[in-house]
């Protein structure tokens, strides 16, 4: 499954890069005699609402899709592991405070936050990624805080504590790495979650606004065609699809190779 | 119990407190004037400062909070810009359709997954493992919004047996409690396999199977109704997840549920009604969530003391 899923994530990553370079459309480019044209040899994926290349636009989507997962994932998994580790080292009145905000946060499901802000901030992509990242610090800071409770009992941590190491360095050399591993397979899991998120933000009108090219936006332009162009709905939706079953599958993978008891 | 009912209550007084103030701050976070926000560019000066007045954004921040704390308890959320009528009658003209999607949603979740979860944990290893953990996998990859559309094509397009959308039969549930109830499935699916497997390596189910029960048997008799303890706790914790995706679910099919109402209230910028469906939608969450715990403190007597 690992294989399968870094397969996946490596397409797309490498359509996403080289891949708007060559195609032959524009994905802003209109042919409005051909509009909701469904797939030929020309246009393998057939044309939008508007007559524009519909692989020309996943490719340039695929972008935007990977960037607010990658952006999303390293804010909060940045700001997650800081608070997270400051509170499992420190303890006491820090982990309290860090521990209620983060409860507060966790009683909000799913993206719901996510849809409340980008309400009040308006639909952009720069707001997408803060409203996304302002739920996504919290399941880091939740992992880490716990491996930081276990490391500030490990002997190496206490040897450095008693070598004379200030908290800065033992918190950041000695305690973070203990929690990398861990980190690492919930990124993973985490870009699958920010590109369904971003995706469902700009299906609901709130992410990234029209005309730039986003899998979401293509999926809602889709809804009301379903009767005369189903191809508008199909191509977007199995990108998404597939893109977030490569990051699964790469997660769930790493996962077991982090922790094989989780394998049985 | 008492006492673990008592400390359960208590502790999620603070979270109650914590997703209101939350709640509150959103219509301050709006850039610029909220109420210029809501008239538009075309308002007169006038109508936004009757608006500011009527919302009561002219006070202070205290006080703002203090009246808004009241009226909650008071179960009193303000009035809808857009409708001129309580948020909270807004909300309860609706919510039976959403709790109608919401439990047909957790219905077919659980009619789908469990005989999967089983089938994958009886014939581990197996092809049928394999296929059940591959489709359980597609199904949490799969996004609601593709998924809907989707069955649209299939099944109200092309096939032409069921309704594409709105209310009025048993028949226009089907498509969106399916959607809605997929990914709950997939999860469901993989948790009762893993939970069944664990079951199947205690004692009990080894002793079973060495009087000669079959593997089939020594499930369906012993180990399925303890493996049902984590599988019941998901259900509950994943209530949240199936109310959030009503908010896509009613988009698709027109549902006139909660979801739809906050998102037509964005669409208008109706921000008490935003208010106020974020709220009622974070508070059945916590509600849920306490009563799972609850009902796991009831099955598990071990929970209680912990």
């Amino acid at each position: 499954m690992i294989r399968i899923g870094f397969v996946i994530v490596v397409i797309a990553v490498l359509a996403a890069a080289v891949g708007p370079m060559l195609t032959p459309y524009d994905p802003a480019a209109q042919e409005l005699a051909r509009r909701l044209e469904g797939p030929s040899a020309s246009h393998p994926f057939g044309l939008d609402e508007l007559g524009r290349d519909i692989l020309s636009r996943l490719l340039s989507g695929a972008r935007i899709s990977l960037m607010v997962g990658l952006a999303v994932v390293s804010v909060s998994s940045i700001l997650g592991m800081l608070l997270g580790s400051i509170a499992g080292y420190f303890g006491g009145v820090v982990d309290d405070a860090i521990s209620r905000i983060v409860d507060v946060l966790m009683a909000f499901p799913g993206i719901l936050l996510a849809i409340a802000l980008v309400a009040v901030l308006g639909p952009s992509l720069t707001n997408v990624v803060l409203a996304l990242s302002v739920i996504g610090w919290v399941g880091y800071a939740r992992l880490v805080r716990s491996q930081s409770l276990r490391a500030r009992e490990f002997e190496f941590v206490q040897a450095a504590r008693a070598l004379g190491a200030g908290a800065p360095r033992i918190v950041l050399r000695h305690v973070l790495p203990t929690a990398f591993p861990a980190v690492v397979v919930q990124a993973t899991l985490g870009m699958a979650g920010a590109i369904i998120a971003e995706a469902s933000l700009s299906f609901l009108g709130l992410g990234v606004q029209p005309p730039t090219p986003s899998w979401g936006t293509m999926l809602d332009a889709g809804r009301s065609h379903l009767f005369d162009a189903p191809h508008l709905t199909i191509f977007p939706g199995l990108a998404i699809a597939l893109l977030v079953l490569g990051f699964n599958f790469l997660g769930d993978g790493l996962r077991d190779r982090v922790d094989p008891k989780l394998a049985r | 119990m008492a006492r673990y009912l008592v400390r359960r209550l208590v502790l999620t007084l603070p979270v109650l407190l914590g997703v209101a103030t939350l709640v509150f701050a959103l219509i301050h976070l709006v850039p610029g004037d909220p109420a210029q926000s809501m008239l538009g560019e075309g308002a007169s000066e006038e109508e936004v400062v009757q608006l500011r007045h009527r919302l009561g954004l002219e006070r202070p921040l205290l006080e703002q909070y203090r009246t808004f704390l009241t009226g909650l308890i008071r179960g009193d959320l303000g009035t809808s810009f857009r409708y001129g009528t309580p948020v909270t009658r807004e909300i309860r003209d609706r919510l039976l359709r959403t709790m109608q999607l919401a439990v047909a949603a957790m219905a077919v979740a659980i009619l789908i997954a469990v005989p999967l979860g089983i089938a994958a944990a009886v014939f581990r290893g197996t092809f049928i493992d394999h296929a059940a953990m591959t489709f359980a996998l597609a199904g949490i990859s799969m996004p609601n919004f593709w998924l809907g559309p989707l069955l649209a094509i299939l099944f109200a397009v092309y096939l032409g047996w069921l309704p594409v959308a709105g209310t009025g039969t048993v028949w226009h549930l089907v498509l969106p409690a399916v959607t809605l109830g997929a990914a709950l499935a997939a999860i469901l699916a993989r948790m009762t396999r893993a939970s069944l497997l664990e079951e199947l390596r205690e004692l009990y189910v080894v002793a079973a199977r060495a009087r000669g029960l079959s593997r089939l048997r020594a499930v369906v008799r012993h180990a399925f109704r303890n493996s049902l303890i984590p599988v019941v706790t998901i259900i509950g914790l994943q209530f949240g997840a199936v109310l959030t995706g009503t908010i896509i679910t009613e988009t698709i099919f027109a549902w006139p549920g909660v979801g739809r109402l906050l998102i037509q209230a964005i669409t208008f910028r109706d921000y008490p009604l935003v208010q106020g469906c974020i709220l009622f939608i974070s508070l059945t969450y916590v509600g849920m969530n306490l009563l799972t715990d609850l009902t796991y403190g009831f099955l598990d007597p071990r929970i209680r003391y912990d």
